[in-house]
């Protein structure tokens, strides 16, 4: 199993100063660039950390927020991978349907995995739903704009020879010759995130990694898709390798030590909701039968406890969160034990991506929290040998 | 949407199958009157319809993308809607159109005339959006994806309860409908946000009658100079308001709306036949 190391890098100073929306039009004089500056710096001192201990990097990127500062992933990107040796680079994601121009993201992530000696792993999504009102793409058509995108910086990262010719229906570029050119050939492997069924299938077919982020024990049904979807195509199961589940990790030799660092890193959960509503669903960004639902007054439920019981992730309390596989918590022991339960309902999981950071866990805290995980937890997820699951009849 | 599929007959054009509503089809002599609905569809229960037919055919077609209206690939601009309707046109043979349009119906009324008045007589438009006015950081448009749907309406209506709609009590196809109405306005109006930057200047070229006709309760449009650009921009329009009628005049003052359109069709009327 591999385990990267991922903070959202919050803005924690203006949690508690906002008038209901943390994202998009929480106004940026809420914000003291010093600290953003100390706060940016002590993140990347904690990955690099993650990297001597021998965990992999994550960095993600969102817009107009405090739960996240990095607007510019690939700022994060480049730093990691100068100052940092051994870990993969992780991208999760890079939004692609916010991106106006795929040539310029075919350069950057291809300058990442030069500089970085092949380190890069490229996760594309298409972008959360409150973000497209501060990059004005149109939330309306955006998987096939991701597509299209994906399928020019693909080719402009494998391509060789004379320069190519793109006339999409939505992007175009004449002359395309990137400089530089990949490490990893004939790309950096491809991941992407989802919680459809459909999406997963479709992801299982090009055999891409599948990440669910706080899924919990509502995964199964996603990955058994992208299993279906992988066997059509590779006539076998896929591997756990294909599988990333992103959970909050609170370790500590002490159990309610470990319960007071997962109630501070589960703050990531009670502030990411905080969105000024009509941001949270722009028109066609779900699909109309969703959003005749909406119209209804239906809610999706957030949350699966093992038990079935519904949980909302947002507001329960830290018990819960365990229960629902969202945040896993306690000794080395208990956290290896809930992992493993864990990927066993998976039906094999392979990239475990820890959230060891969130709000308002101090650097102290964060550091002995993912060197905790690495000396003791980590080894024996490592020696663990996960049991691969069949694909389930269609 | 009160509609229910026998309210509605369809149509294809150019291989796009749309809905439409008609009425006062009893005298296929009398003048056609395309009406071009804005952002939230057309009701087959929507009283201007009648009103409207008291003087001529009217044929109010629900947009490709809306309602339950097909969308063929690639079509995603109020341009490419205003070709659909060159080709609806041309395929009913209508002529001397009466085009009346509201909001982004009046937009899409515009792009329409702009290429080619050959079909149409005149036409009539209710609180029309599309163009930009304003400079650039000032929106003449309320950016409606920023506020939540009730309070669209109080902006949009004079009178906002007559917007409430119980989605539980609606046919499963209203709803749904509601909802492709929703992703089609931003489909062909999220950005530029619901204008055209060259509409303006194109304006120039309608060379047939214009009435505005424009509810002085609507505060979707910011710029209170909005409707006299417009008239200004085409030769000879005239601006007229209607009062306890915001966004949606058609639907808050039907029988006034019918009764100017009418009135400003019956003047060419007289003036062709003391000519």
């Amino acid at each position: 199993m591999r385990v990267y190391q991922f903070t959202e890098q919050a803005y924690y100073p203006a949690w508690k100063d906002h008038a209901g929306s943390l994202r998009i039009n929480l106004p940026n004089s809420k914000l003291d660039p010093t600290t953003a500056g100390e706060l940016f710096n002590r993140y990347y001192d904690e990955w690099q950390v993650a990297d001597d201990i021998g965990l992999d990097i994550m960095l993600n990127e969102h817009h107009q927020t405090a739960t996240c500062l990095s607007s510019t992933v690939v700022v994060g990107l480049s730093i990691m991978a100068r100052i940092t040796k051994k870990a993969r680079l992780l991208v999760l994601g890079y939004p692609l349907g916010h991106r106006p121009d795929p040539l310029r993201c075919a350069e950057e992530l291809s300058t990442i995995d030069v500089v970085s000696g092949g380190r890069l792993d490229m996760g594309f999504v298409k972008g959360v739903p409150y973000e497209f009102p501060a990059s004005n793409q149109n939330p309306v058509g955006v998987m096939d704009r991701l597509w299209e995108a994906h399928d020019f910086i693909l080719k402009a990262m494998s391509h060789r020879g004379e320069p190519f010719n793109w006339e999409g229906e939505y992007f175009h570029y004449r002359q395309v010759n990137i400089w530089p050119r990949p490490i990893q050939q004939p790309h950096p492997p491809l991941w992407s995130t989802t919680n459809s069924k459909n999406n997963a299938y479709a992801l299982g077919e090009k055999g891409y990694v599948i990440a669910t982020l706080g899924s919990g024990y509502g995964t199964r049904p996603l990955y058994d898709a992208y299993r279906q979807g992988y066997y059509k195509t590779h006539r076998k199961a896929p591997g756990a390798d294909r599988f990333a589940y992103l959970g909050l990790v609170a370790v500590a030799h002490d159990e309610s030590e470990a319960r007071r660092r997962g109630d501070l890193i589960a703050d990531y959960l009670r502030t990411s909701a905080i969105v000024h509503i009509p941001y949270r669903n722009p028109p066609g960004y779900l699909s109309i039968e969703d959003n005749a639902k909406i119209l209804k007054g239906f809610k999706q439920p957030r949350g699966t406890a093992k038990d079935g019981r519904p949980v909302d992730i947002y507001t329960c309390s830290v018990q819960d969160l365990v229960d629902a596989g969202i945040l896993f918590c306690g000794t080395p022991d208990q956290v290896y034990k809930q992992i493993v339960e864990f990927c066993e309902y998976c039906g094999g999981m392979g990239n475990l991506l820890m959230m060891g950071q969130a709000g308002y866990l101090n650097h102290a805290d964060t550091v002995d929290n993912l060197t905790l995980f690495a000396k003791e937890v980590m080894p024996r997820l490592q020696a663990w040998k996960q049991s691969v699951a069949e694909v389930a009849a269609a | 949407m009160s509609g229910t599929t026998d309210a509605h007959s369809s149509l294809v054009v150019a291989g796009v199958k749309i809905e439409l509503i008609e009425r006062g089809q009893g005298n296929p002599r009398a003048r056609p009157i395309l009406l071009l609905h804005p952002n939230i569809g057309i009701e087959p229960a929507a009283p201007v319809l009648d009103a409207l037919a008291k003087g001529g055919r009217v044929i109010a077609p629900t947009h490709p993308g809306f309602g339950a209206s097909q969308l063929p690939k690639g079509m995603n601009s109020i341009d490419d809607l205003s070709y659909f309707y060159l080709d609806l046109m041309e395929q009913l043979d209508l002529r001397d159109v009466l085009l009346v349009g509201v909001g982004i119906g009046g937009w899409l009324a515009c792009e329409i005339a702009v290429k080619t008045t050959e079909r149409i007589d005149r036409l009539v438009l209710g609180n029309p959006l599309g163009i930009k006015v304003g400079d650039r950081e000032t929106r003449d448009i309320f950016d409606i994806w920023s506020i939540t749907q009730p309070e669209i309406d109080a902006l949009a209506y004079f009178d906002p309860s007559i917007a409430k709609r119980d989605y539980n009590a609606l046919p499963e196809a209203d709803v749904l409908a509601a909802a492709r109405n929703r992703e089609a306005t931003a489909r062909v109006a999220w950005s530029p946000y619901m204008h055209n930057p060259k509409l303006l200047a194109r304006l120039r070229r309608i060379d047939v009658p214009v009435l505005i006709l424009w509810g002085t309760a609507d505060r979707i449009v910011l710029n209170s100079g909005y409707g006299r650009a417009y008239a200004a921009a085409i030769p000879g329009a005239r601006l007229e308001t209607i009062e306890r009628a915001g966004h949606y005049p058609h639907i808050e003052q039907p029988d006034e709306f019918a009764r100017r359109t009418l009135a400003f069709a019956e003047q060419k009327q007289q003036a062709k036949a003391s000519a």
